[in-house]
């Protein structure tokens, strides 16, 4: 037999869902971006440790964690079915 | 601090883990985890991926090479905020199929390849050695701290034996709870458990020496930030491929580490705690990192030059005479040593033994899946693997000398178990990937990684001569280990990154795509990839002739006897069988196959059970499942057919349906006008007779025939009265019945004697059989008569042959008793024979007139409540009635 | 000289009672319970009147009355026809028959039914 089709139309609810599982599908990719940004801002690659850099890292990074905690209640909601292809 | 006190807080911490490890074990057994289940303990035990390495190592790496560290943390950390779904169907899948390590998924998926689970242990194996290597240095060489700095002069002991010691220990402890049961997905709380708690110290150490470095040292975060700018740590070269590439690899080693697979996905209790980790692991890592730099900068300050930067952690607080916190950062180094060896050599010894050392078992003795006791063999096989993994581990260290080389094996490690990912993503996400595909992709990878980066890590002149590093392979330039076809520019980690992921994905995905899968790997293919669709298990066996008692050894042997019992008899249920011994259908042992590939891998159960089974391939049935799409396309259209089938029966049986109730409602009006005339006829009879009497003037024996007439005529209408009440009260059910012992014989007799009222004119030959009918029935005897009259009065009234003759036929069987009216007359023409129980029905030939037509009505109302039956009986040449009754009617419930 | 009536009835208590009014009244009554017989004594013995009953063993009421009609002999006989059934008026008045009653009926109906159609005057009337 065929799969049943998925729903055209969802309810609010689940619609959210899925887009929150959409951003957080997306925050690696924002992660990755912020992270390599520090090595654009010199010209020349070889440079002294700064602390500017450590605090720009740790910063980053924390966001980073706070917004998927942010996201993680939503995460885990809902079963699996409905997460594959949306 | 006294060398003998750090020998025993260290015994007393292992004391206090076994401990730990020991309670679990037994509130495990008890069922009575609680709050050890949370996802707390499964985010502090994922930390087993913060090494002595991390512990030790990172502000080596930090004090070298500046913030590079980082991306060893930020890899993970990408891949936990934003990649749960893939964690998740990992997860899902480990747990659906009972994966029990990550060879196993890689060999399950494959179509239970055998080989593959073969090489994915190798590669784990020859990563991880070097890297348990590590830990075992890094715990002598803390020992050799202390040792040195002992103020009361001891000699410093043999880096050697402190190593032959720790291994050892470790192997003892990792075997006692490693290896207590076998189904690697019922146990090691007790090891998760100790793993939480060293995690807590570890953090709590590293947070300690920072904060003391920080506040207690530099004098506060001001200070800290202010020295880190003078520092000279600008050797740190930034250089985005390197960067981008360490991120990538620590990404891929956190889903493929054996260790890692081993807690994330086999150790996971609920897939609900990966959400919570999504963002606590991260937190964790950064903890972890949070005083990397501050202790870097400070050590580089403080400690004389030439100081081994790696122990800056455990060499500062000694130095500034803080022994506690010296003891408390060594036991946190300690605890980040053992915690990744144990978890490390009980993954690896669970590949080792399910898919080496048994299927060599299985294949030197091949009659062991049924004969031996495999639980023994298997536990006495892991037990064998952690000692062989910790022996060569100890062996490595002891070979390499401690030498500096081992501080990059770590990425060299990374990179080596980086191998197996695209074959595992490519398993789990994409159906097209074969086994030849992983297979090239995987020997493709494992050559290109020993090649350029494990072999050359042991330095020139080791592995590899020198010529080779210069000259290439062969003397072929463009095959030198570090430049592979003159790529000079990238350094050797990125260099050996680039090329062994590239050739390996690109093996993986032109071996797939030119590559046919067997059905078992299509099927598996399809379990894995839609593992979140629910029910696509595939069927993997066909009913084979195969002793379930043989089965049920087999897995006693495995599961132990409690177990395989308490399976066996849970699957009988289900088939609604009493006892143990299930049906093999394809179901249960497809059942049984994921139970018992959880304690020796799928590939291994799917070869014990094919022994059994008695094949070893997959069957026609197979072949005729996997070619789905078109088998499943013809099962849906038959299916099709069969509903079109049934909705024609339906309509069939409705247009009958239909065509009754037109002729009933036609009856139903003939009727009426029936009873109309029944009632009317004599009605007519005594008002003309009355009136006649009224006149007067008669003779009196006219008086005396009228006035009979008229009660006779009264009788009639009387009777039809009573005829419809009885067939109302029968139709109704709330007839009483009067139960009790009655001579079929006499019943009949009864009813010939009274039927012979009707048309006693005519002379009717009665044909019985005496001896069979002396039954004695318990029954209403006045309504079975009634019946009987009833049929022979019918008999008597419509046989219309010059020589009327009534045969009465009884049989007896099973507790039934059929009484047979036969006439010898023309009989009822087919298409009357379903109507003529009808309380409507009168046949409409008038020639019959004389009852109403509910004589047969009422029989059938009558035969109902006595629990028989009565029919017409086609084919006997005659009108035939078939009474049926049980020969001992029980008074109902009601 | 005395009318001539044929009872064709096959209940043999109403046949009795008819027979008996109107032989009391001076007619003369032939009896016959079924269709064969009664349409051989048509022809053979042609009644003033004939007095039908709708529902007969054998042939009905209506198929006498039919066959009846298509002789010439008997074309414009007087037919009286009875029944007691409700709905057999039409069905009567269609095949042919000049007078219906249903059961039951008055003796006093019956007589001077029979006797309107004989073309006789009401007795004692």
């Amino acid at each position: 037999m065929r799969r049943p089709k998925p729903p055209l139309f969802l309810a609010r609810a689940p619609y959210r869902r899925r887009r929150l599982r959409d951003a957080a599908r997306l925050l690696p990719v924002v992660g990755i971006f912020l992270l390599l940004l520090p090595l654009l801002w010199t010209p020349d690659s070889r440079v002294a440790l700064r602390s500017g850099d450590v605090i720009y890292f740790f910063l980053v990074w924390l966001g980073l964690i706070g917004v998927a905690a942010a996201f993680a209640p939503g995460l885990r909601g809902g079963d699996g079915t409905d997460d594959e292809e949306d | 601090m006294p060398f003998n006190l750090l020998v025993l807080s260290c015994l007393l911490y292992v004391a206090f883990l076994f401990a730990v490890a020991f309670l679990v074990e037994r509130r495990a057994a008890r069922g009575r985890l609680g709050w050890l289940r949370s996802p707390l303990v499964y985010t502090l035990s994922l930390s087993i991926y913060c090494t002595a390495w991390t512990f030790y190592g990172a502000v080596g790496y930090a004090a070298r090479s500046g913030l590079e560290f980082l991306t060893i943390y930020f890899g993970p950390t990408l891949v936990f905020i934003g990649w749960w779904w893939l964690l998740r169907k990992l997860v899902r899948i480990g747990r659906q199929y009972h994966v029990t390590s990550i060879a196993d998924l890689i060999s399950s998926r494959y179509g239970k390849s055998n080989l593959l689970g073969v090489i994915v242990t190798l590669i784990a194996v020859i990563a991880a050695t070097p890297y348990i290597a590590l830990q075992l240095q890094s715990v002598v060489l803390s020992f050799g701290v202390f040792a040195s700095a002992a103020p009361d002069g001891s000699r410093p002991l043999d880096p050697g034996q402190t190593a032959v010691w720790v291994a050892v220990g470790l192997a003892f402890f990792t075997i006692l709870f490693g290896t207590r049961n076998l189904d690697a997905r019922e146990q090691h709380h007790g090891i998760v458990t100790a793993i939480a708690v060293e995690a807590v110290v570890k953090l709590v150490a590293l947070l300690a020496v920072g904060s003391f470095v920080v506040w207690g040292i530099a004098g506060g975060v001001a200070e800290v930030i202010a020295k880190i700018d003078a520092a000279d740590l600008s050797a740190w070269q930034v250089e985005p491929g390197r960067w981008t590439g360490l991120i990538f690899l620590s990404a891929a080693a956190v889903i493929t580490l054996p260790r890692m697979f081993q807690v994330m996905v086999v150790e996971n209790e609920d897939e609900g705690h990966l959400a919570r980790a999504s963002w606590a692991f991260p937190l964790y890592l950064l903890a972890m990192s949070l005083f990397i730099v501050p202790i870097a900068v400070v050590g580089l300050e403080r400690m004389p030059a030439g100081s081994n930067p790696d122990m800056f952690v455990l060499t500062l607080p000694l130095a500034e005479g803080q022994g506690a916190l010296a003891m408390l950062v060594f036991l946190g180094g300690f605890s980040s040593a053992t915690s990744m060896v144990i978890v490390e050599s009980i993954a690896l010894a669970t590949m080792i033994s399910n898919h080496v050392m048994i299927p060599l078992w299985l294949r030197l003795r091949p009659g062991a899946a049924a004969a031996d006791d495999l639980r023994s063999v298997v536990l006495m096989a892991r037990r064998l693997a952690i000692a062989i993994v910790l022996a060569l581990g100890y062996g490595y260290y002891h070979v390499s000398g401690g030498s500096a080389a081992l501080a990059a094996i770590g990425l060299v490690a990374f990179l080596g178990v980086a191998q197996v990912l695209p074959a595992m993503l490519g398993g789990i996400f994409w159906r097209g990937a074969t086994r030849t595909g992983a297979l090239l992709g995987l020997l493709t990878g494992l050559v290109v990684w020993a090649y350029t980066s494990f072999l050359p890590s042991f330095g020139p002149g080791a592995a590899l001569s020198e010529a080779v590093f210069t000259q290439g392979l062969f003397g072929l330039s463009w095959l030198r280990p570090q430049a592979l076809f003159g790529t000079q520019t990238m350094d050797p980690i990125t260099h050996a990154l680039f090329w062994s992921m590239a050739l390996n994905v690109l093996a993986f995905c032109l071996g797939s795509l030119f590559t046919f899968p067997g059905p078992v790997e299509r099927l598996q293919g399809a379990a894995f990839v839609n593992v979140f669709e629910g029910s696509v298990g595939p069927q993997r066996w066909a009913r084979g002739q195969v002793d379930p008692e043989a089965l049920l050894g087999m897995a006693q042997r495995i599961l132990g006897e409690e177990t395989a019992l308490s399976f066996f008899q849970d699957a009988a249920r289900s088939q609604g069988k009493e006892g143990f011994l299930p049906d093999p259908t394809p179901t249960f042992l497809d059942q049984l196959e994921t139970r018992l590939s959880g304690s020796v891998g799928a590939a291994t159960a799917h070869a014990m059970i094919s022994q059994l089974v008695g094949r070893a391939t997959v069957t026609v049935e197979d072949l005729m499942a996997v070619a789905s799409e078109s088998a499943q396309l013809l099962e849906y259209s038959t299916q099709l057919e069969a509903r079109e089938a049934e909705l024609t029966r339906t309509a069939g049986a409705l247009r009958e349906a239909n065509e009754k109730l037109t002729q009933l409602s036609l009856q139903k009006d003939a009727f009426l006008s029936q009873i109309s005339h029944e009632l009317r006829t004599p009605m007519t009879s005594i008002r003309a007779f009355s009136e006649i009497l009224t006149d007067g003037d008669l003779p009196p024996e006219a008086v005396m025939r009228y006035g009979r007439i008229i009660h006779d005529e009264a009788k009639r209408l009387t009777r039809l009265l009573d005829n419809l009440l009885d067939l109302s009260v029968l139709e109704n059910g709330s007839v009483q019945l009067n139960l009790g012992l009655a001579s079929l014989q006499g019943m009949i007799d009864t009813a010939l004697t009274a039927a012979r009222q009707t048309r006693p004119d005519r002379d009717f030959l009665v044909v019985r059989d005496l001896p069979s009918e002396a039954i004695y029935l318990k029954t209403d005897a006045d309504r079975l008569t009634q019946v009987f009259i009833n049929l022979i009065s019918n008999a008597r009234k419509y046989c219309d042959a010059a020589r009327p003759e009534l045969r009465i036929v009884v049989r007896q069987r099973a507790g039934r008793v059929t009484v047979d009216f036969i006439d010898n007359g023309k009989g009822i023409p087919k298409d009357s024979q379903s109507l003529i129980f009808e309380k409507f029905a009168r046949l409409t030939d008038a020639n019959r007139a004389g009852g109403a037509g509910l004589g047969l009505a009422i029989c059938r109302e009558i035969m109902t409540s006595l629990g028989g039956a009565v029919a017409y009986l086609p084919g006997q040449k005659g009108a035939a009635f078939r009474v049926t009754v049980p020969l001992r009617l029980e008074r109902q419930a009601a | 000289m005395t009318q001539h009536v044929l009872l064709i009835e096959d209940e043999p208590n109403i046949a009795e009672a008819i027979r008996f009014l109107l032989t009391r009244d001076g007619l003369r009554v032939s009896h016959a319970a079924e269709g064969a017989a009664a349409l051989q004594m048509v022809w053979q013995d042609p009644p003033d009147l004939m007095i039908l009953d709708h529902m007969l063993p054998g042939m009905s009421g209506l198929e006498i009355l039919t066959a009846v009609r298509a002789d010439p002999k008997s074309r414009d006989l007087p037919v009286l026809m009875l029944t007691a059934r409700g709905r057999d008026r039409e069905m009567a008045q269609e095949a042919g028959a000049d007078c219906f009653m249903t059961k039951p009926f008055s003796n006093a109906e019956i007589l001077a039914e029979v006797r309107s159609m004989l073309g006789q005057p009401r007795r004692g009337g």
